[in-house]
């Protein structure tokens, strides 16, 4: 008797190990099919804000308030140490001129810091407007994606960093870039970009862009905070993203976007 | 005012239409155009030798070797154009230790020393470790030392030893195959996968790539055969000629259909990138894109191996067609490295206008450094050739 139950004991543990075999087998292989379909962003690319107590910043520019003034452009170059040259912006202006056949007049002279003029004659004009261009920290970024060593990032607040002492200056994010928001410094000699003036963020201030602006066109905010005055635009206004096809995950919002613009 | 800054002003007065102001400023210069035209090479160089390791094509024997070390001597140049154009070349190496499992580019440094150290060196090693031993043996002096230190102190060179060499080294060109098709492959996956670009974004771009790297390299290796053995006085071989000049056919073919798929598809579809894509290839692709690597890369080569297919009268016009011949192939498939990297920046990514590109002569980016990396490796491939001459290898019974 005492030899079967202790037969029967056996088998129990034996059937019992296999199971917590075959358990263990299954979560080891699970999370490691998980961590490393986490770390292979190539594959599942999302995004996924961090720290919940956190602001995750997005941002709204309103083409029907912009002047063309180009104040921000000019601050952002003084804020940020930017090069005064006509090819380094982490910010500018565009204006758009849609002619009565149709075509479309681009310009940008000094990313609009000196002011625009108009020199299509008032009465081929159908319509004419301004766009403030900047990053759009993207939460599918794809200039994070594609840095070999890692030197650019999404900081926990949803904005999109470059680490300078990291960089390599292989360029590559700057041609992953669809809105042509990244230059090389021709200083430091390494990829630069719009940093939502990051270091004012964290002082409680706004970026130098929105603080000069005259006349509120850029507007930035949390958009976790559902009673922030970012969202309640957002939820009031009918409003684009850049290139929406790409799948970006852009966080720059346009209100009044027309369809001329990339 | 600094060179630099005075540089974009000209190019900001020859810009057309709206282009993004951070645009003016082209980020691949003519050594981005170089790096995948050298890979190519390596990749093309080492099928060719592979043909004749694993299908047995005898006929080949006279450019196996050649072949491999062709391979060899660009693969160890093949960095170099990409670590001088960074900005920061002294960081290089972080691409290796931090690599970013995300981007596209942060695993070529694996995916190259994969390829040098585990196919291209030691198949060579493999290959060569026989003769090298008899030769260490011969020699006198430094020479001696050389080879005897090239030998890694193996100098077992019984039948049985020298049957391992072998067997071993055909399961390298075996596992060399599938890496060569990864390297070139590979190189084309980090244009292909930008969608930002629609010029580069698409698929196909690294089989095409592929192809296009099998043609160049096959072409190469036929030059350099024919080049090694005029200075060596001896006769070229036509048979090896013409059966190297059908590969090329064959590959040049399947790269002519896949590189005309790609634009037919583009055409057709007529996304938004269209209107400028059309724009560029009928402006400042032009001479680059039908003539060179239309005309004088695809059209008059796939002609010319056609006629010399069924021609077979005068032997020396005939090694003159294909000298010319892989000659022209070779500036096709660099006008295509040209088209690809080049042209993928001269529109803007507001599909609203184009920048310029002038190339300069002097500094890390210009024509001379470009030159140097080109020549360089034909430099290597001559000591290579004296220091490992295939000629003089111990004869192997098959």
């Amino acid at each position: 008797m005492s030899q079967s139950t202790s037969t029967m004991g056996n088998e129990k543990i034996k059937s019992s190990r296999r199971k917590f075999l075959k358990t263990a087998v299954t979560l080891a292989g699970a999370t490691i099919g998980y961590t490393w379909l986490k770390s292979s962003k190539v594959l599942l690319f999302a995004a996924e804000p961090k720290d919940e107590s956190l602001p995750y910043y997005g941002i709204v520019i309103d083409i029907q308030k912009c002047i063309g003034c180009g104040n921000c452009a000019k601050a952002c170059k003084k804020e940020n140490d930017v090069p005064v040259e006509p090819f380094f912006f982490r910010t500018w202006v565009e204006q758009y001129t849609v002619k009565n056949d149709g075509k479309v007049n681009i310009v940008s002279p000094n990313g609009g810091i000196d002011g625009f003029t108009q020199t299509v004659p008032d009465e081929d004009i159908f319509k004419s407007f301004f766009v403030p261009k900047m990053c759009n920290h993207c939460s599918k970024s794809p200039c994070t994606q594609v840095c070999p060593v890692g030197a650019t990032y999404e900081s926990p607040e949803g904005v999109v960093l470059i680490d300078e002492k990291y960089c390599i200056g292989c360029r590559y994010c700057v041609q992953a870039c669809p809105y042509g928001c990244r230059f090389i410094h021709p200083v430091k000699k390494v990829a630069n970009k719009c940093t939502l003036c990051y270091h004012r963020l964290k002082k409680g201030l706004a970026p130098a862009c929105m603080e000069t602006c005259p006349t509120g066109a850029r507007m930035y905010g949390n958009l976790r905070d559902k009673k922030s005055d970012l969202v309640k635009f957002l939820k009031e206004h009918t409003t684009q993203v850049l290139r929406p096809n790409l799948n970006t995950g852009a966080k720059l919002y346009y209100n009044a976007l027309s369809s001329e613009v990339r | 005012m600094e060179p630099h800054y005075q540089h974009l002003y000209d190019i900001l007065a020859h810009s057309q239409g709206y282009i993004f102001p951070n645009e003016i400023d082209l980020q691949w210069g003519i050594l981005i155009v170089v790096y995948p035209f050298i890979t190519g090479l390596v990749a093309g160089a080492f099928i060719l030798a592979s043909l004749e390791r694993v299908f047995k094509v005898k006929i080949l024997k006279p450019t196996y070797q050649i072949a491999l070390l062709t391979a060899l001597s660009f693969l160890l140049v093949a960095t170099m154009p990409l670590i001088s154009h960074l900005s920061q070349p002294q960081r290089a190496y972080e691409i290796m230790i931090t690599p970013h499992s995300s981007s596209a580019m942060a695993i070529f440094g694996f995916v190259y020393l994969w390829y040098l150290a585990v196919v291209l060196l030691l198949e060579i090693w493999f290959d060569y470790r026989h003769s090298m031993v008899v030769w260490s043996n011969e020699k006198k002096g430094i020479m001696k030392w050389v080879y005897k230190i090239l030998t890694l102190g193996i100098n077992d060179i019984s039948p049985r030893t020298v049957q391992w060499d072998r067997k071993l080294g055909h399961i390298i060109t075996i596992v060399g195959i599938p890496s060569a098709f990864i390297l070139h492959g590979y190189v084309g996956f980090i244009f292909g996968s930008l969608k930002a670009n629609p010029w580069w974004s698409s698929p196909l771009i690294p089989i095409i790539f592929l192809f296009s790297a099998m043609v160049s390299g096959i072409a190469l290796v036929m030059l350099v055969y024919m080049i090694v053995s005029f200075f060596r006085k001896k006769v070229v071989d036509l048979n090896v000629l013409d059966t190297i000049g059908k590969y090329l056919f064959f590959i040049l073919i399947l790269d002519f259909t896949l590189e005309s798929l790609d634009q037919i598809h583009r055409i057709y579809e007529a996304e938004e990138s269209f209107e400028i894509i059309k724009l560029l290839v009928s402006g400042k692709l032009y001479l680059t894109l039908f003539v060179a690597q239309g005309l004088i890369g695809t059209i008059i080569p796939l002609i010319t191996l056609v006629f010399l297919q069924f021609y077979k009268h005068k032997i020396k016009l005939q090694k003159t067609m294909y000298f010319i011949v892989s000659i022209l192939v070779l500036i096709g498939v660099y006008s295509m490295r040209w088209n690809v990297v080049i042209g993928g920046q001269l529109f803007s990514k507001s599909f609203s206008g184009f920048t310029s590109f002038k190339v300069g002569l002097i500094g890390l980016d210009g024509t001379l450094m470009a030159a140097f990396w080109l020549l360089l490796p034909i430099g290597i491939l001559t000591f290579l050739l004296w220091l490992l001459p295939p000629w003089k290898m111990v004869k192997e019974e098959d």
